[in-house]
């Protein structure tokens, strides 16, 4: 083969790698434009008769009524407590589970794929879902709440927990197995003190999420602030839940410069 | 005393770390496994604390006999028995008091050592600690360590067991010649002084004949030499390294490390 043919069929074999990797970008796109276009996105007369709406709405949110704040603290402090005591309940029962969980500390496999699935089946189950279901079963106020976030929480907690216990360095597990270290020795001394701080990150990270997640279960009827912002919504008061989105705000900022103060101090 | 009775070691994959190997290790000597890396030297050593367990054969200690009997004679084995490692196996964002401590927890149930040990325990290991010239180091993260210090950190959470045998896994393979000749006669003062039996495994020659009392040289999985350092002559070499390694390991002459780390 001469050399000119050779850089032809290097350079032929270059050009269906482009037209293969434009193809998979095309195809990206249609899916996209396609998704947008089942979901009505391209409708141009609901747009036209909703921006109006929506200017309405936005007009009658300005300005934010506060003056009903009194009645918001109380609510405001229940669901930060919300927030904690679902994230330590979520702790307390997602760290043996994790055990079980990860491959290097499970007893076998089998309790391995079962903890796997339980951890899975949790997850998959909406805490707007799990609040309602509580809200029936303990009825209203801040248990429910502390019940559906702490549960759904186990689930992703759990698996995030594990994947840091399985990639744990092995190395110090030896040390200590060789020390005489028992196995749940080995799993207190060697792997535990390995991954606190990944631990501590993602609890504090879980406990940001629990503040907003607890707002929306009010709306359920699951306690604290999100149930006088349905509240709010059913009266079409709407000057106060811009009032009550705000107040929302402030505190998720608050929590989530505390945590990562938090996290800072603990690495 | 520890004793390896026709011992074999084939692992799932099928390859034969160690192959029909016999050897005694008297108390308080200092015993050298020498060889090319995988010759089986730290199949060898994990046998005598079980971290491995052989496909046939027998691991025995004086006080324990089968080391394999129980759960209770293993742990109890494990207990008398320090390891020090190549890579030191701490954990870095732990102190140098708590990496030692980790050298007690066989003295104590597992629930006992959820709770901070008891202060004997604490001040068994800041003595170790002070041995191997660390006691102020004690509070510092051992991460922050040299390689050097960082090892003599590993040999202090083996004294802490208060043992009766040290094995050291390539102890200073990791280390620049200079530390790693500290390091080793700093393990050799100790278990001298203590009546300790320590079994250490090495590749550097020189190092073998210096501190060896006894030498086992392995190659393939089998032993191929078993004598004083003395009597380690360019032939018995030859069995050991292959002859193909002659001109460069000369007698008397230092291999070079086959790992240049981090410095002391």
């Amino acid at each position: 083969m001469s050399q000119s043919q050779s850089y032809a069929t290097i350079l032929a074999e270059e050009r269906r790698g482009g037209l293969r990797h434009a193809a998979l970008v095309a195809t990206v796109v249609a899916i996209c434009v396609a998704a947008l276009w089942i979901t009505g996105f391209f409708d141009g007369r609901r747009f036209a008769e909703g921006l109006p709406a929506l200017g309405q709405l936005g007009s009658e949110m300005v300005p934010p009524d506060f003056s009903r704040w009194q009645h918001w603290l109380r609510p405001l402090l229940d669901t930060l407590a919300m927030s904690i005591a679902g994230t330590a309940l979520a702790v307390v029962i997602s760290l043996p589970l994790a055990i079980l969980a990860a491959p290097n500390t499970s007893p076998n496999p089998l309790v391995y794929q079962f903890t796997r699935t339980i951890l899975a089946f949790l997850r998959s189950i909406p805490e707007i879902i799990l609040g309602v279901i509580f809200v029936a079963a303990v009825g209203f106020g801040a248990l429910p709440g502390v019940l559906a976030l702490a549960l759904h929480s186990v689930g992703m907690v759990g698996k995030f927990y594990a994947e840091a216990i399985e990639h744990v360095d092995p190395k110090p597990l030896e040390a200590a197995r060789a020390a005489g270290a028992t196995r749940m020795q080995v799993i207190t001394h060697a792997v535990l003190p390995q991954v606190f701080p990944q631990l501590a990150d993602i609890t504090l990270y879980r406990w940001e999420y629990h503040f907003r997640a607890s707002a929306v279960l009010g709306i359920v009827g699951a306690g604290g602030i999100g149930f006088e912002l349905m509240a709010a919504l059913r009266l079409i008061a709407y000057d106060q839940v811009s009032a009550i989105l705000l107040s929302i705000l402030a505190c998720v900022v608050v929590v989530d410069a505390l945590g990562a103060r938090l996290r800072k101090a603990l690495k | 005393m520890l004793d390896l009775d026709n011992v074999t070691v084939r692992y799932a994959n099928r390859v034969t770390a160690l192959e029909d190997a016999s050897a005694a290790f008297p108390q308080g000597q200092f015993i050298v496994l020498l060889g090319p890396s995988g010759a089986g030297k730290s199949t060898m050593l994990r046998c005598l604390n079980g971290l491995v367990r052989p496909t046939s054969g027998k691991v025995r200690s004086e006080r324990e006999g089968d080391i394999f009997a129980s759960a209770a004679v293993l742990r109890r084995h494990r207990q008398q028995t320090g390891m020090i490692f190549q890579q030191h196996h701490l954990i870095g964002r732990l102190t140098a008091l708590q990496n030692v401590l980790m050298g007690r927890l066989a003295f104590h149930g597992t629930f006992r050592s959820m709770l901070p040990l008891p202060r004997a325990d604490r001040l068994v290991a800041i003595e170790a600690l002070d041995r191997v010239g660390l006691g102020d180091r004690a509070l510092h993260r051992a991460d922050q360590l040299s390689g050097g210090q960082q090892q003599r950190v590993g040999i202090a959470r083996a004294l802490a067991q208060r043992p009766a045998a040290i094995l050291a896994d390539e102890p200073v393979a990791s280390l620049d010649p200079a530390t790693a000749d500290k390091v080793l006669a700093l393990l050799h003062r100790i278990c001298r002084e203590d009546g300790i039996t320590a079994v250490v495994s090495l590749h550097q020659v020189e190092l073998a004949r210096r501190y060896g009392d006894r030498i086992y040289g392995l190659a393939d999985g089998r032993i191929v030499f078993d004598g004083a350092g003395q009597t380690l002559c360019g032939a018995s070499l030859d069995r050991i390294y292959g002859p193909s390694l002659k001109t460069s390991v000369q007698p008397g002459q230092s291999q070079p490390p086959l790992k240049m780390a981090k410095t002391a």
